[in-house]
């Protein structure tokens, strides 16, 4: 089961080489990952996309916790409200009979286009990774040239009712 | 005050977290370091390889509960300590090792002697440091040492590029130490602890499972009150030998792959485990699915990582063993629990666990003649009172031991259990005896294992340690050599050692003592004169070669399949 965790970190050398080596030193998968600096510059946030059974990621999170640099971690699991986003750049070839096409299936996703030639289109995509995946699908047939994808990141939604 | 060196200010850190003894290997990187030690009122061991000088803070840690502290240069110097780091780091030992580092400007540049050991050592230390800015020097080996002795101890490196040890700064002010983001929790939980004394008071079988952490919490007096006030079984893993009195009726030995016959049944049969400090480690669980099936589980531990890692567990209760244990003890002296009656229930329980002994006792091959290692060890047993500091190799040594003498005092026993490194017995034997200067200090070692840090021989003599190194001499890697005989078809690959040096004149190489015996009736004698003398010595017995370790549960079995002598 796909698990999407959230976990801020002191913004120091090094320390995104310790979550990505206790993640491979045990064994953990990581299908993406992003991290950047918050609101406090001292503070990342780093967004980890795992697969794995309950047990799995129990043992993640705990050891993620142990961390010394790990200020808090968050498991966005299916019953926590949460907002999901990736962005995506994908090269899709456009030829003459195609370039329309290619620009009406752009417009449904709301995407843009970021570079033009005469045969193809850069376009960038974001929304959950579903929908990256369902643009992905649409111009598989028509020919994706390269597509490169920044992975997950996540916020928790807020309690709408008090 | 007036300014200071990086290194002085370093040796002042270290003055202030009360280090009174370190052990370590000048070099190129760390020559500020060590003639600023020179002034300080502070021992410094110099070793013959920085593997032994981390071993050596190692096994001054164990015994003391206090941090160790090594000092190794840059590059191969901090290599060279990476294995004794790890040991330290499965063992969850707390230490500060100290590395040199080259001058910040040639940092990432191949230079001379430069290795990123923060990079090598992120997955085998507790946490690590390069320490960047001098006015991070004094504040980061601090928190290295907070970080060393709190929640569940382990070691940690900071790393010190040698233009910031000759910088100059001033001395900060002490501040109170605080992580954001690192806060063990010690304290249990009322409602865990409720629950686990409750469940207690329904237990027919239970036993308690004890481990490292009540050695590393000094609990041994609140889990001796448990235990005796229940008369509750208690069964100890290699790291916990001691934390409770191997000789008290209620002891079951220790469980797991080599442990007692009686152990692995009462855990096998029992309805409660009563987990204190213990991780459920491979070679005490034998099959996973197969262990302790028929019991409820109570874990208590300050690590939450350990708890349902491998074994699911009912009650877990997260803090420091000795603060656990103390509110067990204080809910069942509450006025409304009749103790004769909770100890009363365990009686049947007890019957079965003696009837197991009876049929099943820690055994081996008596033999007029031939040296048996496990004689050796009873004798040591019984010459020393139970009372000698005990340092192991690994190996047979090590698991006859463990087996064969008694530990009834906790920070007595000196052994690399998590990792089972070769070589580590006499550097922690020597920093247990820096430690202790009036103790009897043993290494039980095997011919293979003894050679790994022999050169440690001369920082023995230097400083004046007058360890008594036992030398299980049976000319093969024993506990090799038993799997290649039970699962290999005695196909002994590279397990015969044909060259081994003549012990005796090695010691008397080394200006130490030397004796040897090769019969039975002489064991005795030998230990006697080893006790007796005050230098090194080193007790050369040719032993029984090709004797084994038993009980053996063979690796994947569950611990009720046991291969008995």
């Amino acid at each position: 089961m796909k698990h999407t965790i959230s976990v801020l970190l002191q913004n120091k050398p090094g320390v995104l080489s310790r979550v990505t080596g206790l993640f491979s030193g045990r064994g953990f998968n990581i299908e993406s990952l992003c991290v950047a600096e918050t609101l406090d510059p001292n503070v990342s946030c780093l967004t980890v996309v795992s697969r794995g059974d309950e047990a799995i990621i129990e043992q993640i999170t705990k050891q993620l916790n142990k961390l010394i640099d790990v200020i808090k971690v968050t498991e966005m699991t299916a019953d926590k409200d949460f907002v999901e986003r990736e962005m995506a750049l994908i090269r899709v070839k456009a030829e003459a009979h195609t370039r329309a096409e290619v620009l009406r299936v752009i417009d449904i996703f709301r995407g843009k286009v970021v570079d033009v030639s005469a045969k193809s289109y850069a376009v960038e995509i974001t929304g959950t990774a579903s929908k990256i995946q369902a643009v992905i699908d649409i111009l598989r047939p028509i020919g994706i040239k390269e597509i490169i994808r920044t992975g997950t990141i996540a916020m928790c939604r807020t309690a709408k009712t008090k | 005050m007036g300014k200071i060196s990086g290194a002085q200010a370093i040796v002042k850190c270290l003055q202030e977290e009360g280090v009174k003894t370190i052990f370590g290997y000048p070099g190129g990187a760390v020559l500020d370091l060590y003639d600023a030690l020179m002034d300080a009122d502070i021992t410094n061991v110099l070793v013959r390889h920085e593997q032994g000088a981390v071993h050596a803070a190692d096994g001054l840690a164990r015994v003391t509960g206090e941090v160790g502290v090594a000092v190794l240069t840059s590059g191969p110097g901090a290599t060279n300590g990476v294995t004794g780091i790890a040991t330290a780091y499965m063992d969850s030992i707390p230490l500060v090792i100290l590395t040199g580092q080259v001058p910040r400007p040639l940092i990432g540049n191949d230079a001379f002697q430069e290795v990123d050991i923060v990079g090598i050592t992120r997955p085998c230390t507790k946490h690590n440091y390069l320490v960047n800015n001098i006015d991070d020097l004094v504040p980061t080996i601090r928190e290295a040492f907070h970080i060393a002795r709190t929640g569940r101890p382990g070691p940690v490196l900071v790393d010190l590029p040698k233009d910031l040890q000759a910088s100059k700064m001033t001395y900060p002010e002490k501040k109170p130490i605080h992580i954001s983001s690192y806060q063990p929790n010690y304290n249990p939980h009322p409602v865990q602890v409720e629950k686990a004394c409750r469940r207690i008071m329904k237990a027919m079988r239970p036993v308690l499972y004890v481990g490292g952490g009540v050695t590393l919490s000094d609990a041994s007096k609140e889990l001796t009150e448990l235990a005796r006030k229940l008369s509750i079984p208690v069964t100890m893993t290699l790291m916990g030998l001691g934390a409770f009195p191997g000789t008290d009726p209620l002891s079951m030995g220790m469980l797991g792959m080599h442990g007692t016959y009686t152990a692995n049944m009462a855990v096998a049969e029992s309805d409660l485990l009563i987990a204190v400090g213990a991780r459920f480690d491979d070679r005490v669980t034998g099959k996973l699915a197969e262990f302790a099936k028929k019991a409820e589980i109570i874990h208590i531990d300050i690590d939450p990582t350990s708890i349902s890692k491998n074994v699911r567990v009912d009650i877990p209760i997260v803090a420091d063993c000795k603060n656990a244990l103390k509110a067990i003890n204080k809910w069942f002296s509450s006025e409304s629990i009749n103790l004769e009656e909770e100890a009363g229930r365990h009686q049947a329980w007890l019957a079965t666990i003696k009837d197991w002994t009876d049929k099943h006792p820690l055994a081996y091959k008596e033999n007029d003649t031939i040296i048996k290692p496990q004689y050796i060890i009873e004798t040591i047993h019984r010459l020393t009172k139970g009372k000698a500091i005990i340092a192991t190799e690994v190996g047979q040594n090590q698991m006859w031991t463990a087996q064969f003498y008694k530990f009834d005092y906790p920070r007595h026993f000196v052994t690399s259990g998590g990792l089972g490194t070769m070589g580590f017995g006499l550097p922690a034997a020597i920093g247990a005896q820096m430690a202790f200067p009036d103790r009897t200090v043993i290494d039980i070692a095997g011919d293979g294992s003894i050679q790994m840090n022999i050169q440690e021989l001369a920082t023995a003599r230097q400083f004046k340690c007058p360890v008594k190194i036992a030398i299980l001499n049976n000319g093969y890697l024993g506990m090799v050599r038993q799997w290649q005989e039970l699962f290999y078809d005695r196909r002994y690959s590279s397990t015969t050692m044909n060259v081994v040096p003549d012990f005796v004149e090695l010691a008397k190489a080394y200006g130490a003592v030397g004796l040897r015996a090769t019969q039975k009736s002489e064991v005795e004698p030998v230990i006697k004169e080893a006790l007796a003398t005050d230098n090194l010595v080193i007790m050369d017995f040719k032993i029984e070669q090709e004797e084994g370790v038993y009980p053996m549960v063979p690796a994947g079995k569950a611990t009720t399949e046991m291969l008995l002598v």
